[in-house]
C-alpha cells in the first residue's frame, strides 16, 4: 500500500491483507541498505493472524520516494507521522538493526503510541568500524560484500527465506545492491552506515521507554555482537517489563532462522 | 562460516546449502525420497500454503535434497536463488512460461541446441509465443527484433554448432535498454569457466545432464536468478511482467514483487510453474548432480586441458580441413572467448573431415575409446557424426545450410589421459583416409 508522509510517497507491505487500522497494529522497520522485503514472511504471518501490518520501506529505499532522512531522531518523528498517515494511534514497533535505533526513538518520543517495542539485531550505541565505514564510501559495493558476509553465520541456513532454493548470501547482496543503486543522489550505504555509527541519544532513549520491550538477539552475530546487548538492556527503565531472546543465526537472523524469529516475535507481541 | 569475504568457488562447490544433518549428523546430504513432509498443526500447514513461514509441504514444489543443489548453483552462479527441473528443456521451458504466455514473443540467438531450436520455433508457436531468432554476433538484429510484446531475450554462452561466443555485456544492455531480462543457456561453460550474471544477464539455466552432472547418469536441469532485474520498475515502465507486478489471482491475489524485492521471479516460477506444469526433479537426481558438483572445478580444468590438447593435435593433421575452437584465432569469436572466456571454451567442439560421409563414418566407427552417443558434458569423450545421424536425412546443400559437412564431427573430451585420446583419434584418421582411396 502508499501513503503520504511529509508529501512524499511511502510503500508499506501489509502482509497480503488490506489494511485495517482498526485491528493492533505492528510496524517492522528494515535496516541499513535492506527494505520491507527482509519482513515479509512475518509479516504476512501476523497480518493473517488478526493483525494490521506496515512493513514500511525508508524514505530513498526501496518504493519510498527519497531523499533519506539525515539522521535517527529524524526517522523516528518520519515513522510518528507515518503511523498518522495510516489512521493508527498506537502500534508495536519492531526495528531489526538500524531500524531497531529508530523504533527506539520513536518510542521515547511518544512513549504513550507505541504499545510494545521489539529490538531485533541491535547494539547501543552501534558504532560501525573505521574500516566499513571507509570501505562504503570508498567502495561501496565490496563493502556490501563484507557486511552480507558477516551477517550471516552460515552457508546453509534452513529453510531459507522466502523459500527453499533461495542462496541467502545471493539474494541479499542482490537486495542491498539493488537499494544502493536506487539512490542516485547519494552513497546510501555510507548515509545509513552514518546514521548508525553517529546515534548518540539510545540510552536516554531506553530510559524513556515505557511500554513492554525485547531485544532478539542472533547468538552468532558479527554486525551487533550479543555482548553488547547488555547495555541497552541495563538502560531500559527498571519498571519496564524486559525479555531477552536469542535464536541461533547472525545478524539477518529474519532470513536464517525465520521459524524462530516468528516464535520469538509472537512472544514479544503478546 | 562466518568471515572477511564469502567462501570462493571450490568451496562452494563442497559446502554451500548444505550442513551436517541435524537429525542424523550425516555429513554427505541426504536424500530425501519423501513426497510430502508433516505439518507440525493445522496452524503450521495452513501458514505454509500461505507463504507465512518457508518450509516443505509436497516434493514437486520443493524438497530438501533439491534445495541443497538449488542453493549450491545459485551460490556457485552468484545468484539469488534457483530451482530444480526435470531437465534442462524443463527449465529453458520454465523461464520462459514464468514470463510469457500467448502472444507475447522472444528474441534469441539462432545458434542454439536443437531441442531448444525446437521448443521456440515449433512448440511454443503451436501456444502464442513467437520467437525471432537472429545470428548472435549481429548486434543490430538484436536491437531491431525487440517489439512491444517480447518478453525476453535468449543465447547460449557457446552457441550451437560453432561454439559463437555470447557476447553478454552487450546483449544484456540492449535487454536492459528495452526494460527486458537477458536468459543465458550455461550449460557449456559452466560457472566455473564464464558466471554471466558477472556481465550483466539476468537468468541462466544449464542442462544439469551435463558439466554439473559431469558422470552422464541422470537428466536434470536448474534455473537460476541473478535477482537484478527490477520486474516492478520494468513493469511502471513498460508495462510487462503483469505476472511479476500485479496481483495473480492463482495465488490469493499476491504481488510476488511485492514479496520478494529480488527474488519474485523464482516465488513464481516455483509456486506457478512448478505446481501447474510439474516438471520437478526427483531427490535422487538432485543427490547424484551435487555429487558431480562437488569435483566440477577439478573436472573442468582436466576437461579444459585435455581439449587443449586434443584440438592442438587435431590442428595438425591433414586429414582434419577446420576446427570449431574459439581459443583458436581463426575462430570468428576469438576474441570475445579471449574476453569472456579466459578460464577456457569447454570441452565441446567440432571439427571438419576432409572426405565424404562415409569417411565421415568410418572415422567414428574406428574410435576405440570415444563413445558414439548423442550427449555432451560426460567424464568420458564423446563423439556424434551428424550427417549420419541427427541430420542423417539431409542431403549436403541442406547440411551446409546448417553450418554441417558431410565429415563434421562433435567431440565432447573427457577426462581420461589426454595421450589416448589423442592415439584413439590418430589412428580413427588413419581409418578414414583409407576408407577414401577405396
Amino acid at each position: 500500500m502508499e501513503l503520504t508522509v511529509g508529501g512524499r510517497k511511502v510503500y508499506c507491505y501489509s502482509g497480503g491483507k488490506t489494511f485495517d487500522a482498526a485491528l493492533p497494529c505492528v510496524v517492522f522497520i528494515h535496516g541499513a541498505l535492506n527494505d520491507h522485503s527482509v519482513w515479509t514472511l512475518l509479516a504476512r504471518w501476523f497480518a493473517h493472524h488478526g493483525r494490521a501490518v506496515l512493513a514500511l520501506d525508508q524514505p530513498g529505499h526501496g518504493r519510498s520516494e527519497g531523499p533519506p532522512l539525515a539522521d535517527v531522531e529524524t526517522l523516528a518523528d518520519w515513522v510518528l507521522a507515518l503511523l498518522d498517515a495510516a489512521g493508527v494511534r498506537s502500534a508495536a514497533l519492531v526495528g531489526h538493526s538500524m531500524g531497531s535505533l529508530i523504533a527506539l526513538e520513536a518510542t521515547s518520543r511518544a512513549p504513550q503510541r507505541v504499545e510494545r517495542l521489539v529490538m531485533l539485531g541491535t547494539a547501543v550505541p552501534m558504532k560501525v568500524s573505521d574500516v566499513l565505514m571507509q570501505t562504503s564510501q570508498r567502495d561501496p559495493l565490496k563493502a556490501i560484500d563484507m557486511v552480507n558476509t558477516f551477517s550471516h553465520a552460515s552457508t546453509a541456513s534452513k529453510p531459507s527465506y522466502p523459500g527453499p532454493g533461495s542462496w541467502l548470501h545471493g539474494s541479499n547482496r542482490a537486495l542491498m545492491r539493488r537499494v544502493q543503486a536506487g539512490q542516485r543522489e547519494l552513497n546510501l550505504f555510507h548515509h545509513d552506515f552514518g546514521i548508525c555509527d553517529r546515534y548518540a541519544g539510545g540510552l536516554d532513549a531506553a530510559a524513556k521507554v515505557r511500554c513492554p520491550a525485547s531485544v532478539l538477539l542472533g547468538a552468532r552475530d558479527q554486525m551487533t555482537n550479543p555482548k553488547q546487548t547488555a547495555t541497552i538492556v541495563s538502560a531500559l527503565n527498571a519498571q519496564v517489563q524486559t525479555q531477552v531472546q536469542t535464536v541461533d543465526a547472525g545478524h539477518m537472523m529474519m532470513s536464517e532462522a525465520p521459524d524462530a524469529v516468528l516464535a520469538a516475535l509472537r512472544s514479544a507481541l503478546g | 562460516m562466518p568471515g572477511a569475504s564469502d567462501p570462493g568457488f571450490d568451496t562452494l562447490a563442497l559446502h554451500a546449502g548444505a550442513a551436517p544433518d541435524p537429525a542424523t549428523g550425516a555429513r554427505a546430504v541426504p536424500i530425501h525420497l519423501s513426497t510430502s513432509f508433516v505439518f507440525e498443526n493445522s496452524e503450521h500447514a495452513a501458514s505454509l500454503f500461505n507463504m507465512e513461514r518457508s518450509g516443505h509441504v509436497y516434493s514437486r514444489i520443493s524438497n530438501p535434497t533439491n534445495a541443497v543443489l538449488e542453493e549450491r548453483v545459485a551460490a556457485l552462479e552468484g545468484g539469488a536463488g534457483a530451482i530444480a527441473t526435470a531437465s534442462g528443456q524443463a527449465a529453458l521451458h520454465l523461464a520462459i512460461a514464468t514470463l510469457a504466455g500467448a502472444g507475447s514473443h522472444i528474441v534469441s540467438s539462432s545458434a542454439l541446441y536443437g531441442g531448444s531450436h525446437n521448443l521456440l520455433h515449433y512448440t511454443l508457436a503451436r501456444f502464442g509465443i513467437e520467437t525471432t531468432f537472429v545470428k548472435p554476433g549481429d548486434i543490430d538484429d538484436w536491437r531491431c527484433a525487440i517489439r512491444p510484446n517480447t518478453k525476453l531475450l535468449f543465447g547460449e554462452t557457446l552457441g550451437n554448432p560453432g561454439l559463437d561466443v555470447l557476447d553478454i555485456p552487450t546483449v544484456a544492455a540492449i535487454a536492459h535498454e528495452h526494460h527486458l531480462p537477458l536468459l543465458v543457456d550455461s550449460t557449456f561453460t559452466t560457472p566455473w569457466l564464464m558466471k554471466p550474471f558477472d556481465h550483466g544477464a539476468d537468468l541462466v539455466f544449464h542442462s544439469a545432464t551435463k558439466f554439473l552432472s559431469g558422470h552422464g547418469t541422470v537428466i536434470g536441469g536448474v534455473l537460476v536468478d541473478s535477482g537484478a532485474f527490477d520486474w516492478n520498475a520494468a513493469h511502471a515502465q513498460s508495462g510487462r511482467f503483469a505476472e511479476l507486478a500485479a496481483p495473480y489471482e492463482g495465488f490469493h491475489g499476491m504481488v510476488f514483487s511485492e514479496e520478494s524485492t529480488v527474488g519474485a521471479f523464482l516465488l513464481r516460477a516455483r509456486r506457478e510453474g512448478l505446481r501447474d506444469f510439474g516438471a520437478c526433479m526427483s531427490p535422487h537426481t538432485a543427490w547424484l548432480i551435487l555429487q558431480g558438483i562437488e569435483t566440477l572445478p577439478l573436472r573442468m580444468a582436466r576437461h579444459v586441458e585435455n581439449t587443449r590438447k586434443v584440438v592442438e593435435f587435431l590442428a595438425g593433421q591433414p586429414m582434419v580441413a577446420s576446427i570449431g575452437y574459439p581459443e583458436l584465432e581463426t575462430h570468428p569469436s576469438h576474441a570475445l572467448a579471449k574476453r569472456l572466456l579466459p578460464r577456457g571454451c569447454g570441452s565441446v567442439f567440432s571439427f571438419d573431415l576432409r572426405g565424404t560421409r562415409e569417411q565421415g563414418k568410418a572415422f567414428i566407427e574406428a574410435l576405440k575409446i570415444f563413445s558414439h552417443l548423442a550427449n555432451v558434458g560426460d567424464c568420458r569423450s564423446l563423439v556424434i557424426h551428424p550427417a549420419s545421424t541427427t541430420h542423417f536425412r539431409m542431403d549436403d546443400t541442406a547440411l551446409a545450410q546448417a553450418g554441417i559437412t558431410p565429415g563434421t564431427i562433435r567431440l565432447s573430451i573427457g577426462l581420461e589421459e589426454a595421450d589416448d585420446l589423442i592415439d584413439d583419434l590418430k589412428r580413427a584418421l588413419k581409418v578414414a583416409e583409407k576408407a577414401g582411396s577405396r
